[in-house]
Parts: structure tokens; C-alpha cells; sequence
């Protein structure tokens, strides 16, 4: 259950920016998580429910977009796509490849409700 | 209103691992992140370690777990310090917890320091404490297809042990499929066979890892 470290992590951000910008609630957080990270996504929903309850977070739309594993070959430069378990070069073989995406774990933009300005307000 | 923010979830766990790898080299303090299940020998072996490289360095321990003493105890009755950390549930060690645990500790007086996590295959492989290496064990009755059930945590390793190796008649283990898995997830991290309690190829991983500290001690 790394997923509560890491939801807690991603709310302490989240209610910081938030709050730093002014902002009243939040409507919704775009995270993005390589598929190497292991989060899982229901457990990732289940601990976003659990931990934003009576914060600033609550009831906010959670985006999660998922990031395959890619690498290059050190050996020949080809860069390929591959599953969590295989990162051999595809081309030639080669064991010395370096992973370039799929371990991606960030908080890419939030959505917030901010309190009318002077100038917005119509009445 | 839209926000971005751009940072990394783990920002803060990472820039207190830094911390405290920053501090470690200074004290030229070598240190083993070792990960495994709940009873796969992670205390046996720290012990078979330390037993047989302790004429040249000075150990250290923190141990990791949910709740109890019960393995410091083991540690310290054999003179090594040891400071326990109880996370209280949480499932995986986080560098703030080894910041708070290095405090006690004499680090002008220890050249390696093990870190056993917590019994975990899944939840300690993200988390950086500011470890040199990563050493994750599989013991032999788990059997040979946690490799694919887990992978990334033997992708992380920077060496695999296989323990209890002398159990091996009685489970129903394949060593091959076993290896071909490592192969296939981490071609480059060496694995040894091990029998922690009884000593078998403790030597080979032990040599391995005076290496490793051979090599740290002379980067710094």
C-alpha cells in the first residue's frame, strides 16, 4: 500500500500550491505515473478518497495518465517500447539499455476554484 | 483557474535521501538498502555478514518494521550497534526515518551501516534512503516465480541473494527458471547462493560486497 506515501505526498503539494495561489478548492489534479512505479490505480483512488477527507482536496476529480516503459540501447541507439519485464534491445540483443520513460511519477497541473475577483463580479 | 505545478511526487522522500547520502559520504559510511519478504533470512544474513567481513569493517544496523523489537535484539546481543525504527504500519522505510535514526548512531565510528527494510517486495522499491546499493533476497520456500511476480524490485537490485539454499531438496524450486527470470529483468546484478544460517556461499557474497566497498571507500 505505497500508494497512501505517495497520494499523502501528492496532497501536501497539491494543498500548498493551492493555497499559495489563493485558491478556495480544488476541482481537479492530473498526475502522471510511469508503469515501473507499481501504483496501482484503484488503490491510488481509494487512498486520494481516504486522505483528502476535510481538506481543500476533497471531492476533486483525480487524473491519472499512465507512461509505458521505454528505453534505448546503449549499443546500437535504437529506443523501444517493452513491458516492465523485458528491457533487452529489441535490434541487437545488447543487456546495456537505459531506461527513458516509464518511471515517471509527478503532479502535472490542478484545476482550482479561485474567489471572484473585483473585476468579474457582474452585479 | 488552472495550476502547473510540474514536481515530482516523491521530491520530498528524494531531496532527504540526498541529505542523507550527502552526510554518509562525508563519513565515509558505506550503506546496504536490503529488501525481501518477511522471513526470508534478512536478519540471518546481516548477521552472516557482518560475521564474516567484521575483522576489516565496522557495522552498523537499522532495522525496520512494522511494530517490535525483536529483531535490534538479535542485532545488539552480538555488540553491533542498532537503532529500530517501528513504522507503525507504514508498509516500506522513507529516507526521513533513516535521517531520525542516524542521529544515535556513531558514524565517525562505523564503515558500513545495513538498512533492513521492511518485509515487503513491492512497497520499498521506490522509496531512496540514500543507500550505496540496493540487496534484495528471495528465500528458496517462497519459490522461483516471485521474480515475475514482483519484477521491479529485482530490477532495482544491485545484487540478488538467493537464501536457505539448503532447503532446496525439500521445495519443489527451479533454479533455472528462476535465473532466467533474473536474467530477463536484471542481466547485470550478480546473484549468489546462500545458506545464511549455515554459511554456505556466505564468502562469494561477502567478497562481492567488500568490493563495493573497496570501491566507495576509494571514490572518497
Amino acid at each position: 500500500m505505497h500508494e497512501f506515501s505517495l497520494m499523502d505526498s501528492v496532497l501536501s503539494t497539491v494543498e500548498e500550491s493551492a493555497r499559495q495561489a489563493g485558491a478556495l478548492r480544488v476541482l481537479s489534479i492530473d498526475i502522471v505515473i510511469g508503469d515501473l512505479i507499481q501504483a496501482v490505480e484503484e488503490a491510488m483512488d481509494f487512498a486520494f478518497e481516504a486522505l483528502s477527507e476535510g481538506t481543500i482536496c476533497e471531492g476533486a476529480e483525480l487524473n491519472m495518465t499512465f507512461v509505458k516503459p521505454k528505453s534505448v540501447c546503449q549499443d546500437c541507439g535504437c529506443e523501444f517500447e517493452h513491458d516492465v519485464f523485458h528491457n533487452k534491445c529489441p535490434d541487437c540483443g545488447s543487456i546495456f539499455t537505459t531506461l527513458i520513460q516509464g518511471k515517471e511519477l509527478y503532479i502535472d497541473k490542478i484545476e482550482v476554484d479561485m474567489p471572484d475577483e473585483p473585476s468579474n463580479d457582474q452585479t | 483557474m488552472e495550476l502547473d505545478i510540474g514536481k515530482p511526487i516523491m521530491e520530498k522522500n528524494d531531496t532527504i535521501a540526498q541529505e542523507n547520502r550527502k552526510l554518509l559520504d562525508e563519513k565515509q559510511v558505506f550503506v546496504i538498502n536490503l529488501m525481501a519478504s518477511p522471513g526470508s533470512g534478512k536478519t540471518s544474513t546481516i548477521l552472516a555478514t557482518i560475521s564474516a567481513l567484521s575483522e576489516k569493517y565496522k557495522f552498523a544496523v537499522i532495522e525496520g518494521d512494522i511494530a517490535s523489537q525483536v529483531d535490534s535484539l538479535k542485532i545488539k546481543e552480538t555488540g553491533v550497534p542498532c537503532v529500530q525504527i517501528n513504522t507503525g504500519g507504514i508498509c516500506h522505510l522513507e529516507s526521513n526515518m533513516i535521517k531520525k535514526a542516524l542521529e544515535p548512531l556513531d558514524l565517525d565510528n562505523i564503515d558500513v551501516l545495513f538498512v533492513e527494510n521492511v518485509g515487503n517486495l513491492v512497497c520499498t522499491t521506490d522509496f531512496d534512503l540514500g543507500e550505496n546499493v540496493k540487496v534484495v533476497i528471495l528465500s528458496v520456500p517462497e519459490g522461483d516465480d516471485k521474480p515475475v511476480k514482483y519484477p521491479n524490485i529485482f530490477q532495482v537490485a544491485d545484487a540478488v541473494l538467493l537464501n536457505k539454499v539448503d532447503t532446496m531438496c525439500v521445495f519443489d524450486f527451479d533454479q533455472d527458471a528462476f535465473e532466467k527470470s533474473l536474467d530477463d529483468l536484471n542481466p547485470l546484478a550478480p546473484m549468489f547462493k546462500i545458506s545464511a544460517t549455515k554459511g554456505e556461499g556466505v564468502d562469494d557474497w561477502a567478497s562481492w560486497l567488500d568490493s563495493e566497498i573497496e570501491s566507495f571507500r576509494g571514490r572518497n
